[in-house]
């Protein structure tokens, strides 16, 4: 049996010619210390890009691109097809892992140095893997045609058109026509299947290839220098000292985390299920937020917290400017140190990076900017604000929730964040100040002097002026205490 | 094969198959872009634009603003209800109107409107709108796109057809600043 196997093997090599390169680069040497668990996460990458193509065949089989059957197609996928429900979940997280994945593996790759000569190509390939992998993830969230993906195409459009001059026309082009409709869905799903799945296969491979030619990145040493006309000697004297084949040597590591990843995503898969679709993509429907998929709400944040005169500059330079300085930096920092022991401005860099993207990813979860738009008829007043108060008072407590204050501020944690919290408002603001904020409006509250009648401003400010709690003093105005006591006569 | 000669018959060959195959790769690409570039072209000079009935005007009381839909004038059979489109429509005094696409002028997001604050609110990034369509607070860096409308045999009819964004020739013809009307 064994010496059939080996004949057909021969018979195959002899016509294939490919077992001695297979076997080259299985066994090349590497330096023994790469053999770590910092040096999975590229293989990782691979493996889920591998699960991703395979799922995303699978539901090539039922989905139908298009914008009158897409939702359904998806529908009868969770609830119609055999495990077609896992395939989807498997192909959502998927996404996500592998959208982790890569951004964990470029951060391992900047502070181990490996970007620096020889490898500056490898890691430009990366940054275009990078980019391409979100476009998948963009492209893909627009396939699950719901209404998030509606709206998400909206934002995208806005943001396309604020590109000068040829902004309008990139919006057509996006959109396929002048609105989202069917050939928007079409374009992208050309996208997702064909364009940018091919160039990540051809980048794919040429990254790896670089990978096996140039030699994994050593483990750096603090005060080994990498300098441009040694390094490649010193690498080639490294591997040959203390180097070992890659194949079984450190391999072992890579599969077990491969098979860590494809189970976790499996374990999400089946714990969390696939990611909606949500309702219908109907432009009708307007009581809808919607909200990015998990990777691009750091995005989500930003937007609504960037002043407005800000946002078009950060929105069209910012990009331009990050793709630039990471395809820039390994010409800029080519050679030296690579040990992230004596790079300490890298380590604050990926700290900054990593506290800021968390920061602002958590802060979505909440949208404090956003108007809680059910607050006014869904969150009563809480009674501790209404004890011991007069007629009047209660009247304004009416006010307040019948014009939706409480959607943008909150009374006893409940309401919107938009807007500061009133429950101490009286500590802070006078009668004066409330009746000119609330008439006015100003720091970014719109003015309801048009929509208050006087008597139902004088009610909302008497119940506003009773926000404090017991033990603290109202505002009063000084310049006015001032101005009484000049005028009270002197005693003798 | 002789390094001297510059201009032997091969290399002749393989320039005119380069020239040739350079030729007819040009004269390929021509429909090439001109087809990935349609959606594009056809839309000069406001193609896509038509005017498209939303209603009586008896439907939309004075002073009150409601929701109304239409159905874009450019229809391609796979569109399914994403034709469908929904606006906001002000009645402020007889036959003066106002007529607000619900996409938010800070990146598209559809637009409420609260009646009781009288105020349009985004569930996005929070903007929020006077009920003349002028900006009340947000991102927004201008008030409510504004469709053109005219009144014709006691129907409220609105230029429409194109998606508004910021960026888009229509948002000008819309009004930059919608006019401070009641």
């Amino acid at each position: 049996m064994r010496r059939l196997i080996t004949r057909v093997g021969e018979w195959f090599d002899r016509r294939l010619q490919l077992a001695a390169p297979i076997r080259e680069a299985a066994e090349h040497p590497v330096p023994r210390n790469t053999a770590s668990w910092w040096y999975v996460f590229g293989s990782a990458a691979l493996t889920v890009f591998v699960l991703q193509l395979v799922t995303g065949i699978l539901l090539a089989m039922i989905y139908v691109p298009s914008a009158s059957e897409a939702w359904s197609s998806l529908q009868s996928l969770n609830h119609d097809v055999t495990l077609g429900w896992f395939i989807r979940a498997l192909h959502g997280w998927g996404s996500n892992f592998m959208v982790a994945i890569v951004l964990i593996h470029m951060a391992q790759v900047f502070l181990f140095g490996a970007y620096k000569f020889p490898r500056e190509l490898t890691w430009i390939i990366g940054v275009f893997l990078l980019l391409m992998t979100l476009g998948m993830a963009f492209t893909g969230q627009v396939l699950r045609f719901d209404q998030d993906a509606y709206w998400g195409l909206g934002i995208g459009a806005s943001i396309a058109s604020r590109v000068p001059i040829i902004g309008p026309l990139a919006v057509k082009l996006m959109l396929g026509g002048p609105i989202i409709a069917g050939a928007t869905l079409s374009r992208f799903f050309a996208l997702h299947v064909f364009v940018i799945p091919g160039m990540l296969i051809g980048l794919v491979c040429l990254h790896l290839w670089m990978v096996l030619k140039l030699g994994i990145n050593e483990w750096p040493m603090p005060g080994r220098v990498v300098k441009k006309a040694t390094y490649e000697n010193e690498y080639h004297a490294l591997t040959k000292k203390d180097g070992a084949p890659f194949v079984p040597y450190a391999v072992w590591k890579d599969m077990f985390f491969a098979a860590f990843i494809l189970l976790a995503v499996a374990a999400c898969a089946v714990y969390f299920g696939p990611f909606g679709p949500t309702g219908r993509p109907d432009p009708t429907i307007i009581q809808t937020a919607p909200k990015p998929d998990y990777f691009f709400l750091w995005l989500y944040a930003i937007l609504s917290l960037l002043p407005p005169s800000m946002e078009t500059p950060a929105l069209l330079i910012g990009p331009v400017v990050a793709i630039m300085v990471l395809l820039l930096l390994p010409f800029l920092s080519g050679e030296g140190e690579k040990s992230w022991r004596r790079r300490p401005i890298a380590v604050l860099t990926i700290l900054l990076i990593a506290i800021s993207l968390g920061t602002l990813t958590h802060l979505s979860g909440y949208t404090p900017w956003s108007p809680h738009m059910n607050a006014w008829s869904g969150d009563p007043v809480p009674d501790q604000f209404l004890r011991g108060t007069t007629a009047l008072q209660r009247q304004g407590a009416l006010v307040f929730q019948v014009k939706q204050c409480r959607n943008c501020h909150s009374l006893g944690e409940a309401g919107g964040q938009r807007g500061p919290a009133l429950d101490s408002v009286a500590v802070r603001l006078t009668r004066d100040q409330l009746i000119r904020q609330v008439i006015q409006g100003g720091g970014n509250m719109p003015a309801y002097g048009k929509n208050l009648s006087p008597s139902e401003t004088t009610a909302l400010v008497a119940f506003l002026e009773t926000l404090r709690p017991p033990n603290q003093a109202p505002a009063r105005n000084a310049a006015l205490g001032v101005t009484q006591q000049t005028h009270t006569p002197a005693q003798p | 094969m002789s390094n001297e000669t510059t201009f032997s018959r091969r290399a002749l060959f393989m320039k005119l198959g380069i020239l040739f195959n350079g030729l007819v790769a040009t004269a390929m690409a021509v429909p090439v872009v001109r087809f990935l570039l349609s959606s594009i072209t056809r839309g000069r000079a406001n193609a896509y634009l038509a005017w498209v009935p939303l209603g009586s005007v008896s439907a939309f009381p004075e002073g009150e603003t409601r929701l109304a839909t239409f159905r874009n004038p450019n229809v391609m059979p796979t569109d399914g209800k994403t034709v469908n489109t929904a606006c906001w429509v002000r009645r402020v005094v007889g036959d003066q109107f106002q007529v607000f696409a619900v996409n938010c002028a800070h990146l598209g997001c559809p637009v409420r409107w609260f009646p009781q604050s009288a105020l349009f609110m985004c569930p996005c990034h929070g903007g929020a709108y006077y009920r003349d369509g002028s900006r009340a607070s947000g991102p927004p860096e201008r008030g409510l796109f504004e469709y053109p409308y005219k009144v014709e045999n006691g129907l409220v009819i609105i230029q429409a057809g194109e998606l508004p964004t910021t960026g888009a020739p229509t948002a000008s013809l819309f009004g930059k600043k919608p006019p401070c009307a009641g």
